[in-house]
């Protein structure tokens, strides 16, 4: 892998940029691979980059039924952060928050990852009481929080909702000035030429049709450009999660909804943090090439379709012009669907399975972007160790038996709430 | 807009339906071991969560507010067949057991 700088850009430059080398080979199958990672999205190119680079193993192949990155990873609204509040997931994801912070570096690509800071709105005494429970358990755990006051978010987002006949009035918020947002599409070709500059062959077109077994193991993928041999196989592929289980014969805590996302027509800069309404679900940022980009609920069905519903696309818009009035008139220039694993706790599972040589990465629900990189690194060390990392531990597929659940939200197994 | 056929009121828009979800999955009988925990988790945490038709329960809250049961593909979203929550739904569209 030939390195990217500024003097080659500039070299390139007088050279009528002509010597640029494919960023990834295309190669053809081999018969045989140790690992096979289903799935090239963010999350399997993290996991074949983190098993070349940090655990030796770069006899890896990365199967892609279409294109990298064409599945959930170019389909998010790409917030990154790690407030969360119980243990299991507050250290995951502010590992994966760290690693975001030296991943241009460490990739030799930008991700363009812009620590413009995430806002939570809090609307009543309760609910900034919640907010100021968690902001001090993020700071136990040696991760930023910050209260602001109604008076301080006026100063700094002087465009949200601060009328005095608000249905929902600004009471205050938690800042995270270390979250914020990242380009995905780098994200994931990042990572893919970083992985194949290891010796890692990343197959795309080639969709998984089934699994070839032996007693409790795995011994071969099956797809359309015929079977690959394995030792193991991992399965990152949230969103068909339900479909490749069932190929395999597993019953998963699983369901997959459709969650839509917005961009509007473009703007000045004006929304400069990622901002979260707390009356509602509405979540938005601005592009750098100056869309809003912003999403809601879920459509609450289940679905594997990637498109919604009018009903959702009217909640979500209610929402945003009761966060920010002055929106109320901009046009929405595209919309979009994504295929979320909703799980029953809204937790991920990075686990070994039932299945001796198989490993689950799924469950994603609505994070799973902030967490590629993170996931990506404990999932390489649990397929490379064949055991969790203790910064997975609490993602084992057994919660559910054992009780340990991991339900942030306090929903219950009702997917769609999480 | 999905459009649902409740067995009381009519064809109807899903957004007067609440979404309550699986249909297919069956309670454990009464009078379980207390130490015999699988099948009771099979039956709140599992799922078949299949692509294509499924079959789920929605509430028809803005309506007659009955439990309607419906067979509906989970990647067209066509609605296959509708009925009570104790009819065995065909995909024929039909309806009724």
């Amino acid at each position: 892998m030939r390195r990217y700088s500024a003097f080659r850009l500039i070299r390139e430059a007088f050279r009528g940029h002509r010597a640029w080398e494919r960023a990834w080979r295309d190669p053809e199958p081999k018969r045989r691979y140790q690992v096979v990672i289903v799935g090239g999205g963010g999350h399997g190119l993290a996991t074949a980059y983190y098993l070349a680079k940090l655990h030796g193993v770069s006899d890896v192949a990365v199967l892609e039924k279409g294109w990298l990155g064409g599945g959930n990873t170019g389909r998010n609204t790409t917030i990154i952060r790690s407030n969360y509040l119980l243990d299991g997931n507050s250290r995951f994801y502010e590992k994966s928050l760290k690693l975001w912070e030296g991943l241009s570096q460490e990739l030799n690509f930008n991700v363009m990852f812009s620590q413009r800071g995430v806002l939570n709105l809090a609307h009543s005494d309760s609910q900034r009481e919640s907010f100021t429970r968690r902001g001090n358990v993020m700071r136990l755990n040696g991760i930023d929080a910050e209260l602001m006051t109604r008076e301080q978010i006026r100063r700094e987002m002087p465009y949200l909702n601060f009328s005095e006949s608000a249905r929902f009035p600004i009471r205050g918020g938690l800042m995270q000035r270390r979250g914020g947002t990242a380009r995905h599409d780098a994200v994931a070709w990042g990572y893919a030429r970083a992985a194949d500059g290891l010796g890692i062959d990343i197959i795309q077109n080639c969709e998984v049709t089934g699994f070839r077994r032996e007693g409790n193991r795995v011994t071969a993928v099956e797809t359309t450009r015929g079977p690959i041999e394995c030792d193991k196989v991992g399965l990152a592929v949230a969103g068909n999660t339900g479909r490749l289980a069932a190929m395999a014969g597993l019953r998963l805590p699983i369901e997959s909804h459709v969650l839509q996302a917005f961009v509007s027509e473009g703007l000045k800069p004006m929304v400069d943090h990622v901002v979260t309404y707390g009356a509602g679900h509405f979540y938005v940022s601005q592009s750098d090439k100056g869309g809003l980009v912003f999403g809601g609920d879920l459509d609450m069905y289940n679905s594997y379709a990637q498109r919604g519903n009018l009903p959702m696309v009217e909640h979500v818009m209610v929402a945003g012009v009761a966060m920010i009035p002055a929106i109320s008139r901009l046009r929405v220039v595209r919309s979009w669907g994504g295929i979320m694993d909703m799980s029953m706790d809204g937790s991920p599972i990075i686990s070994k399975s039932p299945i001796d040589n198989l490993y689950l990465n799924c469950g994603w629900c609505y994070g799973g972007f902030k967490a590629t990189p993170g996931s990506g690194w404990v999932f390489a060390h649990t397929i490379a160790q064949e055991r969790p990392h203790a910064l997975n531990e609490a993602f084992a597929l057994n919660r559910f038996e054992t009780g340990r659940l991991l339900d942030e939200r306090g929903a219950g197994p009702f997917p769609e709430r999480h | 807009m999905i459009r649902i056929p409740c067995p009381y009121c009519g064809l109807r828009d899903h957004d007067e339906f609440a979404y309550v979800g699986d249909a297919g999955r069956t309670r454990p009988a009464i009078g379980l071991a207390a130490n015999d925990r699988g099948p009771w988790h099979d039956y709140v945490y599992l799922r078949d969560n299949p692509r294509g038709p499924h079959l789920e329960y929605w509430q028809h809250v803005h309506g007659c507010r009955a439990i309607v049961k419906v067979l509906r593909d989970t990647v067209s979203h066509e609605v296959l067949a509708a009925g009570l929550p104790g009819d065995a739904l065909k995909p024929d569209g039909s309806g009724e057991g």
